[in-house]
């Protein structure tokens, strides 16, 4: 069965980019465009895994990595998160939020796969 | 969808990020304090970088970077967004808009007014004053060495990875496989010591994938250590009790041994010591309770797919599976099926709950506006376009074959007829846009020119959501720069001047735009010193475009500066130097279909007013007829229409004759004869003459046999149905079918100053 990623960015291009490169590697693709909405499709997207950028209006990623956690259903599912900054102190955040890892932008497609590769079975 | 249409994709984001971010820092210029302005303001920087980025637009990233980095500190309130701040930020953005268009359409940016706000931004961002522009030489090189080092920073990242960078992993599986035929003896070896605490696995990671993906790096052997695994019944499911003990041949090196751990570093004790080559990793073993096992990956799979919230139990299952006897391991999984129901059901309650929560939320969500190809929207307004004539036909033509006029069909014809007219409104309406996007831009020109000038400016604008077509817009944003540039050049005096005439130092400069019977009409008024006329006086004789004895008005003084060629400015300045003149100006927006007037108060200003058609795909028109031909004349360019009296025309030359219209006289053309519909010129009495204005201003008088009406007439072009005709400047069809042509008013009146065999000429070229 495909693996089901959910993918929460604000950015038009880098949604497209991410729903190119996870569809031609297999994965099916559910899109959100900020963490409310997110966190609205969490339940019928019923994802595998989630990638999310940071910055967002309305929720940013920090609050939507919190409100999945807090969902007692998908509070142990993996959730990447898309950063432009190499700088621990954004990776510390989005990790004591319970982020379970990270993706430098700009992301090249292997290294993607990768990351998902790396935290799902 | 190919990358070519993500990256076009990237740059419309690009524009209304841009558009984001100067709306953003404008709002903050005006003491907008509210937190969600500064964090839109970053997001779109953000947002243009994190795109840049993917498509390897190394410029753009690194000066995205450096101004994102400032931005994060007034964000996190360590910089106070000054009017200062605020000034570098805009100019910020201006260069950003710059790069962005390089990438996109080529050329070059500016090179030393990025670098300079590069250093800047740095400069705010590290707490200093915005180094003066004046130091621009002394610190080039600093700035230019910073630039390389900004690139190298967000560069797509190379494998080669600092500490906490994520590396591109050069494993595959068919790495993995040929490691398993290749003699691992003298490979480098690592023993690794790795002990979980519970928040590794609440942030969803897994001890198990780790361990999966570590084994792709080479043969490893592994040891769980179980020792502090509490009886079942004292287990907490939520608990980390194992650690794996693992030795690893690898040719990776240690850096892809622990990157393997990357995710999980905070939340694990990790050890990875380097054997000596050769050593063997079995003395270890000795201190074991068990032998090291193979590690079996296909072991693992299929047997993960278990309900999440039990990961973990399930990870600790599949290890003790691989270490200790089955029959014990079967205890655990009914234990653990047990617990995967029961968090099942708790969560089913609350999932109905949220799903209705979600249905709500979506419905309100949902979006306003819809994106649509121009070209769509341009067929739709061209077939309304046909549809408007093709009603009208109809009309005409039941008109035409039903006297009385009170028929059913008449009636119904009448709802078409405003049906018709009602879509026609609603497309054009589709196209309609605010015209708040060129009133940006206009907002750079001046920050541009107020920096080049060293005057000190202040844009204000109003009705900048006023619509109109996006032809109009497209096309408008050309001429209003022009006069923005003059404006702030020519208009506006110099700080010292404006104070010793008892003004604010600081000049205002106001773009409005307003609805006004059918047209958008846009003023640009300064309060600078308004218009010399000594000095445009002086200088239109000089050169010869007046006589020194001419007796003027003061209105046609301050016109004369739209006269070719002219310009008031004693020396050619930067702005200047760009060789347009309000002549030009004057020729684009006329050729919008538009008008442009000025008024002046000597040391109060000058007012600039431009009036538009809504559209550029109808026009209104008054119908004449010319040597038995149907023309159209915008009416925009029609000031009056009068009968001439036999009185009123005298004779000027051979050829040329003039009207006297109130005490002054006006040049009489034939519209017949200049366009040759006739060999003759009709005689003057027996038609009517439109006054017009043309180009510079002057007036004529064009004669036309009859007038038929006024009518809006849908307009069709000639060059792309035809080829370009002289004295025309578009065509449409009428109500009863026929073509008729519309008069290029401006071309005609050209052609009647003795330019007319050129035309007939060409006229007959083309014929």
């Amino acid at each position: 069965m495909k693996k089901k990623v959910l993918t929460v960015d604000d950015s038009r291009t880098i949604r497209n980019m991410l729903l190119v490169t996870l569809n031609n590697a297999g994965f099916e693709t559910i899109q959100a465009e900020d963490g409310i909405e997110g966190l609205e499709v969490l339940e019928d997207a019923n994802p595998d895994v989630i990638v999310t950028d940071i910055n967002m209006p309305r929720l940013d990623g920090f609050g939507f990595i919190e409100g999945v956690r807090r969902n007692e259903k998908y509070r142990a599912i993996p959730i990447l998160v898309l950063t432009t900054e190499s700088d621990a102190e954004k990776k510390n955040r989005a990790r004591q939020a319970g982020a379970t890892g990270w993706i430098v932008k700009p992301f090249d497609p292997t290294k993607l796969i990768d990351a998902i590769e790396r935290v799902t079975a | 969808m190919d990358m070519n249409e993500i990256k076009e994709i990237f740059f419309q984001e690009c524009e209304e990020q841009l558009a984001e971010l100067e709306s953003g820092l404008l709002r903050l210029n005006d003491g907008d304090r509210d937190p969600e302005t500064v964090n839109a303001v970053f997001r779109a920087v953000h947002s243009i970088k994190g795109g840049a980025g993917a498509f390897g637009l190394d410029d753009l990233v690194s000066f995205a970077h450096v101004f994102e980095t400032t931005l994060d500190c007034v964000r996190s309130n360590k910089l106070e967004p000054t009017q200062d701040v605020l000034k570098v930020m805009l100019k910020s953005a201006d260069v950003l808009a710059d790069l962005t268009n390089v990438a996109r359409d080529g050329g070059s940016v500016d090179q030393a007014r990025s670098l300079q706000l590069i250093r800047e931004l740095e400069a705010l961002a590290k707490g200093e004053a915005p180094p003066a522009a004046s130091a621009l030489e002394p610190a080039a090189p600093k700035a230019a060495a910073a630039k390389p080092a900004a690139v190298a920073k967000a560069a797509p990242v190379e494998p080669v990875v600092n500490e906490h960078g994520f590396a591109p992993v050069a494993f595959s599986f068919d790495d993995f496989g040929s490691d398993d035929d290749e003699t691992p003896g003298d490979l480098p070896a690592y023993d690794i010591v790795f002990k979980p605490k519970s928040e590794l696995y609440t942030k969803g990671n897994e001890a198990t994938l780790l361990l999966r993906d570590l084994s792709r790096l080479g043969e490893m052997s592994i040891h769980c250590n179980m020792d502090s695994l509490p009886p079942l019944d004292q287990m907490d499911p939520e608990a980390a009790y194992f650690s794996w003990k693992v030795s690893i041949k690898t040719d990776k090196g240690e850096d892809a041994v622990r990157s393997v751990f990357e995710f999980a570093e905070w939340d694990c004790d990790l050890e990875v010591t380097a054997l000596e080559t050769g050593e063997t990793t079995e003395s270890d073993s000795d201190d074991l309770p068990m032998q090291p096992v193979p590690f079996d990956l296909s072991a693992l799979d299929g047997e993960l797919d278990m309900p999440l919230g039990v990961v973990e139990e399930e990870e600790q299952i599949a290890a003790v599976q691989q270490a200790v006897a089955a029959a014990e391991a079967a205890s655990n999984v009914v234990q653990m099926a047990a617990s995967a129901s029961r968090a099942a059901a708790s969560d089913k309650g609350a999932a109905t709950a949220a799903a209705q929560n979600n249905a709500q939320q979506a419905s309100s969500a949902a979006a306003q506006t819809i994106r649509v190809d121009l070209d769509r929207v341009d067929r739709l307004i061209n077939l309304v376009g046909e549809l408007v004539i093709n009603q009208a036909m109809l009309s005409q033509s039941v008109i035409e074959n039903d006297s009385n006029g009170v028929s059913s069909i008449n009636m119904g014809l009448e709802e078409l007829q405003q049906l018709t007219r009602e879509i026609q409104d609603s497309v054009m309406a589709i196209r309609a846009q605010p015209v708040k996007p060129v009133f940006q831009r206009m907002a750079r020109t001046v920050r541009e020119i107020a920096d080049i000038t060293g005057k000190s400016v202040r844009l204000v604008t109003e009705g900048e959501n006023t619509e109109v077509d996006k032809t109009v817009i497209d096309k408008l944003a050309e001429p209003l720069t022009h006069m923005i540039r003059n404006a702030v050049d020519h208009g506006l005096e110099t700080p010292e001047k404006r104070i010793a005439a008892g003004k604010n130092a600081e000049g205002t400069v106001k773009l409005t735009a307003k609805h006004r019977s059918g047209r958008i009409v846009i003023e640009l008024s300064d309060d600078g010193a308004g218009i010399n006329r000594e000095k445009v006086r002086q200088k239109a004789i000089d050169n010869d475009l007046i006589a020194a004895d001419a007796n003027l008005s003061d209105e046609e003084i301050d016109n004369l500066i739209f006269h070719a060629g002219f310009s008031t400015a004693d020396k050619v300045s930067d702005l200047s130097g760009r060789g347009v003149g309000m002549d030009v100006v004057k020729r684009s927006i006329q050729a919008l279909g538009g008008r442009i007037n000025i008024s002046s108060k000597p040391g109060h200003g000058s007012v600039f007013t431009m009036s538009l058609p809504l559209t550029l795909a109808v026009l209104d028109g008054m119908v004449v007829t010319v040597a038995g031909q149907t023309l159209v004349v915008p009416l925009t360019a029609i000031v009056e229409t009068l009968q001439p009296d036999a009185a009123a025309i005298h004779s000027f030359g051979a050829t040329q004759r003039l009207i006297s219209i109130r005490n002054s006289f006006c040049p009489l053309v034939d519209v017949g004869r200049i366009l040759n519909f006739r060999a003759t010129q009709a005689n003057p009495v027996e038609g009517v003459a439109l006054l017009v204005e043309s180009e510079g201003g002057g007036q004529r008088a064009l004669m036309v046999d009859a007038i038929q009406g006024q009518r809006q007439v849908v307009i069709k072009s000639l060059e792309a149905n035809y080829t370009h005709v002289p004295g025309i400047a578009a065509a449409t069809i009428l109500g009863d079918g026929r073509v008729a042509l519309i008069l290029d008013v401006d071309a005609v009146v050209s052609a009647s100053r003795g330019q007319s065999l050129q035309l007939e000429s060409s006229l007959a070229a083309a014929g």
